[in-house]
């Protein structure tokens, strides 16, 4: 039994810094002890700003990309306004990866239909990029993405991408548009592109992940497209501080969001009240 | 079992404050009150004492515990901190004891928090068996009133002496190298026998049913109307919280000094019924609603932690009900409520 605490978090160096809006950038890191963060894609690290604190930010990249790892952050709390005045060459501290992630293997063969408002992109392309870097193992890829008008879109280049590719379909959205704002996709909420898709509810799995706000939205249209409870798989959010199920924050009912999820089965967690 | 003169405990405990007096910790009075705290004296040992303020949990999850410290000058200079001081303390009722096996098992499961585990690993606990009753207690129904384990030494009053059960080794060391004891004979040992028999019927305050139904009942009255009824009276201050012995949840903040070069990462004590017990850094606020946390230390208590871990979270020892100034934390007549319907 080691005697390390579960609190000392181990040191990592920005390698680079992608500015996608004015509050959110996408950091790249490098462990110093140069091993692979080896997590699954949906689950997440605690960040730590020496003499600011911890938070909890899910990791971005897929675990296919061994030699550093991505967490997109949105300036908003004491932590991740910190985390936007760093520099290349600065470092935070890592603890984890926590949680339980996607079921990778579980996956497999089906048809997966990513779903992602906002923010929520930055777990989900953990699994996208899974999904795209084995791609023969899995059926039909399908995203969905919105945010709240174009100049909001994260990862525009590689959004871009998507949509070239012919072995993926991504289609995009946005709340409104703002004048003097170009955009040629859909306008309307996320939940408003899924009438609009073609998808086999016995084979598709909905991936969804965004604002706390969404799910009870995007649930209900998924079921009426028929898709079963249990084929619906979600991403929570919650105050994790501890990330190991000590200090009690992040708890829905019984569960641990930071042991138990943060990805979840719908049909594990639709009958706890405060789940959503 | 084995048996000592009054006086000749008193000597042992004085000798244990000999050989280092930050160690020593026993329940004295505090006004008419009592608590535990640093002995300087084994004559103010209070073994009669009904309940303490806080629990003992104080010296294995303090208030305030510094996890780690770093050095801001460098790029990266972090270390963690485990402060331990090795304590033996006296005292501890059977509620306290079971409260602090429960707490083992949350801080040795999956992640094991060593800060929680070296302290109590290197400490010495010496229970007592209970003499008087606080009126705000019900640990008689709900099991908790007596122990057979949990404990190094566990004292019972038989007016001139004490009868000790020995519960580990590390326990019987200490009596063997610093107390004056003799080997307790049958009719002894019936004695204590009787005398535990007889604790748990010395509790006017009851649960009205076994507490192993709690976690059905609570399950089933989760929508019911009590718990908004009370909510509106609380004043969500967190007391029954911070006095609970089973209560664990706590907050992680930075403190730097003023020189800006040096900083430490603290554990503080939280309580769920505080407004931003569940808040996130966007303003979401996952449990906003008083009610909804009000019946949340309830829920957890009596149905989530036994469905993660097998033990009914609540022990019985009425602290919350005698912390709460609205008069509404008290388990015992809210279970009892629900039962009743």
């Amino acid at each position: 039994m080691s005697n390390e605490s579960i609190y000392l978090p181990r040191p990592a160096t920005i390698k680079n810094i992608t500015k996608f809006t004015e509050s959110e950038s996408l950091f790249e890191l490098v462990m110093d002890d140069n091993r692979p963060l080896n997590h699954q894609p949906g689950q997440f690290v605690e960040v730590s700003i020496m003499g600011i604190g911890e938070a909890p930010i899910s990791v971005s990249s897929s675990p296919t990309k061994k030699k550093s790892f991505e967490i997109c952050v949105r300036a908003v709390g004491n932590v991740t306004r910190a985390m936007h005045r760093l520099k290349i060459g600065d470092k935070v501290g890592i603890r984890g990866p926590f949680g339980k992630g996607f079921d990778t293997e579980f996956l497999k063969g089906k048809d997966i239909l990513f779903i992602a408002g906002g923010l929520g992109i930055a777990p989900l392309r953990s699994l996208i990029n899974y999904v795209l870097d084995h791609r023969a193992d899995y059926g039909r890829a399908i995203i969905l993405y919105g945010c709240k008008a174009p100049h909001e879109l994260l990862f525009r280049e590689e959004v871009i991408s998507w949509r070239k590719r012919k072995d993926i379909e991504c289609h995009l959205t946005v709340d409104k548009v703002p004048e003097g704002e170009h955009w040629d996709h859909n306008v309307g909420v996320v939940t408003t592109l899924i009438p609009k898709i073609d998808f086999n509810p016995s084979t598709t799995y909905a991936v969804v992940c965004g604002p706390p706000i969404m799910y009870r939205f995007v649930i209900r249209t998924l079921k009426e497209r028929g898709l079963a409870e249990d084929h619906i798989i979600l991403s929570l959010e919650r105050r994790m501080k501890c990330g190991v199920g000590k200090c009690g924050h992040c708890q829905i009912n019984g569960i641990y969001v930071c042991q138990d999820g943060p990805v979840f089965n719908y049909s594990e967690i639709k009958d706890l009240p405060e789940a959503l | 079992m084995k048996l000592i003169k009054k006086d000749e405990f008193l000597n042992f405990v004085d000798s244990l404050i000999k050989i280092d007096p930050r160690r020593v910790i026993g329940v004295k009075s505090k006004g008419n009150k009592f608590i535990f705290d640093t002995l300087n004296s084994a004559n103010e040992l209070r073994l009669d004492y009904d309940v303490t303020i806080l629990p003992p949990k104080k010296y294995f999850l303090p208030p305030t515990e510094t996890l780690l410290k770093y050095d801001l000058t460098d790029k990266f200079s972090v270390e963690a901190v485990n402060e331990v001081t090795p304590l033996i303390i006296i005292g501890v009722h059977p509620y306290d004891l079971i409260a602090l096996q429960q707490m083992d098992i949350v801080f040795r499961d999956t992640y094991q928090d060593h800060n929680y585990i070296r302290k109590r690993e290197e400490s010495i606990l010496i229970g007592v068996n209970i003499q008087n009753v606080s009126p705000y207690s019900f640990a008689g129904s709900m099991g908790t009133a007596t122990t057979e384990e949990g404990f190094d030494l566990m004292l019972t009053d038989l007016g001139d002496e004490y009868a000790i059960e020995i519960g580990s080794e590390k326990g019987e060391a200490i009596l063997n190298k610093y107390a004056k004891i003799a080997d307790a004979d049958g009719d002894t040992i019936n004695k204590v026998h009787d005398i535990k028999g007889k604790i748990a019927s010395k509790f006017k305050k009851q649960l009205n049913f076994p507490p192993e139904e709690l976690p059905k009942l609570l399950e089933e009255n989760y929508d019911n109307e009590l718990w908004e009824k009370n909510a509106q009276k609380c004043l969500s201050c967190g007391s029954c919280n911070l006095v609970c012995p089973t209560c664990y949840c706590f907050d992680v903040q930075d403190i730097v000094e003023l020189n800006l070069r040096r900083g430490k990462r603290v554990r503080t004590w939280d309580g769920c019924l505080l407004e931003d017990f569940a808040k996130v850094a966007t303003g979401e606020n996952f449990r906003e609603d008083r009610a909804a946390r009000y019946r949340h230390r309830f829920m957890r208590k009596g149905k989530y932690l036994y469905d993660r871990f097998g033990f009914i979270a609540c022990v019985g020892c009425g602290r919350c009900a005698s912390a709460c100034l609205p008069d509404i934390a008290d388990p015992c007549k809210v279970f009892n409520a629900l039962k009743e319907g």
